[in-house]
């Protein structure tokens, strides 16, 4: 049981509290219209425990929507400064998919040669997850990703059991992070038989959203080329980027110049970029090897559940749900997924 | 946000001075560039950098020259986008940002040995030469060598002096075809595709390279296929445009492959099932 301990929850504000004393601390807020952020907190009051996956992903804070590269002044010929912009903070309240969309993030950007500016910020967020009860709503598939119950990922795990959270502490940091608040107790044996009982509830609760195994997926998409689902869904796709914006684990970017006014100084930067938009894939000539936005959609799906199959051993899915909640044309991921089994059937 | 400066990144660019331009047709220049110090960049037939101008941005650029030429390398840009155009600007004297080299490069050490029969069309040269020149400059380890060119009229023609080398040369074999004549012009007239049957080559000890337009590969690797040359033996140079070089940013995604990393060198049977590839 040492790996465990509980968190009492009439003391849950004080341990917010003595979290943000010491570093940033990042967590779920309400932003009306059930949406919710992860944003800077002070005090427990300002969290939302219960959530559905948050508008943006905690991708924002491992690769930023915006960073700076380098920095450079021409005073000095062409000459750059590699720079990592970084925080130090502590996630608090990522729900598993999430947990998993970094797990993903940190595979991709690890494989040589190393993202060092992705890199050199992971090591510096310390995660503390905290796990659902139930569905989010009706756009989540964590069960056919196997990320309902907690997989790692993460420095310590909460899961709410009424009067108290029962806490995982995965790493020497979660260790640290939360002993240094002095309000976690020793976890005894009753608290963990809790935990497996809460843990059994739940696997009565998150049954396969879509008519398909896990491992079967990555045969559906072995036949899915040529699907008329493609045409149907480019009838629909507005190309407006929101799926993949939302998705904790699209990671492409484009590399822009930022100069200052005086045209020497300034700064290169990359920014999230999306296969959805029109010239993503476009060549010199004009030419693009994914014109339509059917193409565009198959590409983004088959980033999801085919490529990273064979170069990583898993999917880059995690169920969240985002890319359907954010979609203005009501493509939906789960339904996408059940017509491609439907055909290959 | 706290910022931390690092020595090296994958983004860093080293300083190159331009030591010769030359401006090709209207939209090609020519530019050689030196690494500090004279340091070779140490590419392979076939790779790219990263040409970067500080406030511009950065463009991926094939290595037109071979990497028996140590103390510097030539890029030929075509003026199309933003970055392009303010590097048609630059002289001799100037510098420029360099990443790389990039890709994985025509596989030489496959194809010494072998006869080649090289297919370039339009800008496809520009990769080519490189991997023509480092057969030339190391003619006794390959086998018979036959180059194709094809380009769309006379005034597209890029380094024409050195196609006349290669044609009088007695250990290559070289033809030269435009789509379109004109009244100086006394050569093949006709698409690449139509000088290829009249070649005769051994197929099995034939590794056939290929670089052109998009619209180019379907119709040249028929046409080598029919010739009997193997699938794995029919090497393509693909053209994305990488935004990072590091198998990272997307753009030049090919199904699981990054054109970056794992091409922009392909053989034909490695993408044959691969839409989207050519």
């Amino acid at each position: 049981m040492k790996q465990y301990a509980i968190l009492q929850k009439s003391h849950f504000a004080d341990f917010i509290s003595a979290l943000a004393v010491e570093q940033s601390v990042m967590a779920p807020v309400a932003k009306g219209y059930d949406n919710y952020a992860f944003e800077p907190v002070t005090r427990a009051s300002q969290i939302a425990l219960k959530h559905i996956p948050t508008i943006l992903p905690p991708k924002k804070y491992f690769m930023p929507p915006s960073e700076t590269i380098l920095e450079y002044s021409r005073r000095e010929g062409e000459a750059v400064h590699p720079v990592v912009e970084y925080e130090k903070m502590i996630l608090f309240g990522v729900h598993t998919c999430d947990l998993m969309g970094v797990q993903c993030l940190n595979m991709a950007l690890s494989e040589h040669p190393e993202d060092i500016n992705y890199l050199s910020r992971k090591n510096k967020i310390a995660i503390i997850g905290l796990e659902c009860e139930d569905y989010c709503d009706e756009y989540a598939s964590c069960h056919l990703m196997a990320n309902d119950l907690p997989n790692g990922g993460y420095d310590a795990f909460f899961t709410d059991l009424g009067d108290y959270f029962i806490i995982h502490l995965n790493t020497q940091m979660g260790d640290d992070v939360l002993g240094r608040t002095k309000l976690i107790e020793p976890s005894t044996e009753s608290h963990w038989d809790e935990l497996m009982k809460f843990r059994e509830k739940k696997r009565s609760v998150f049954k396969n959203e879509v008519p398909v195994t896990h491992q079967k997926i990555k045969e559906v998409f072995d036949n899915a080329w040529k699907s008329p689902v493609w045409s149907d869904i480019a009838k629909r796709c507005l190309a407006c980027s929101n799926c993949t914006n939302v998705c904790p684990t699209c990671y492409c970017f484009d590399v822009v110049d930022e100069p200052d006014l005086d045209l020497i100084t300034g700064r290169r930067r990359r920014k999230w970029d999306s296969c959805q938009s029109a010239s993503f894939a476009r060549v010199a000539g004009g030419e693009s090897f994914r014109e339509d936005r059917g193409a565009k959609q198959r590409h983004r799906y088959y980033r999801k559940f085919k490529y990273p199959v064979e170069r990583f051993f898993r999917y880059f899915c995690t169920g969240c749900g985002r890319c359907s909640r954010t979609c203005m044309a009501k493509i939906n991921l789960k339904e996408t997924l059940t017509s491609l089994v439907k055909e290959l059937n | 946000m706290k910022k931390t400066a690092l020595l090296e990144s994958e983004f860093k660019t080293k300083v190159g001075k331009i030591l010769r331009t030359r401006q090709m047709t209207p939209l090609e220049k020519l530019f050689e560039i030196a690494l500090p110090g004279g340091e070779s960049l140490d590419h392979l037939p076939g790779q790219f950098v990263m040409v970067s101008l500080l406030g511009v941005g950065e463009a991926p650029i094939s290595v037109s020259s071979s990497p028996t030429k140590r103390r510097s390398f030539e890029l030929v840009v075509r003026k199309a986008g933003r970055v392009t155009t303010a590097l048609h600007r630059l002289e001799a004297g100037d510098e420029v940002g360099i990443r790389g080299p990039f890709g994985n490069g025509f596989p030489i050490r496959y194809l010494e040995g072998n006869d080649l029969l090289i297919v370039a069309g339009g800008l496809g040269i520009v990769p080519i030469r490189s991997i023509i020149n480092y057969t030339i400059d190391n003619r006794r380890d390959f086998g018979k060598v036959t180059i194709l060119l094809g380009c769309r009229t006379p005034k597209d023609l890029l380094f024409s002096d050195e196609t006349d080398k290669w044609n009088h040369r007695l250990d290559v074999m070289f033809e030269c075809t435009v789509d379109r004549g004109d009244a100086e012009w006394d050569g093949n007239v006709g698409l690449i595709t139509s000088l290829i049957p009249g070649i005769t080559l051994e197929p099995d000890r034939t590794f056939a390279i290929v670089c052109g337009p998009p619209i180019m590969y379907k119709f040249v690797i028929a046409k080598l296929l029919e010739k009997g040359i193997p699938e794995r033996q029919i090497i393509v140079s693909l053209e994305r445009h990488m935004k990072c070089g590091i198998g990272k940013c997307g753009h030049c995604q090919i199904h699981n492959y990054y054109c970056c990393q794992d091409g922009p060198v392909f053989t034909y049977d490695k993408i044959k099932n691969l839409e989207e590839a050519i």
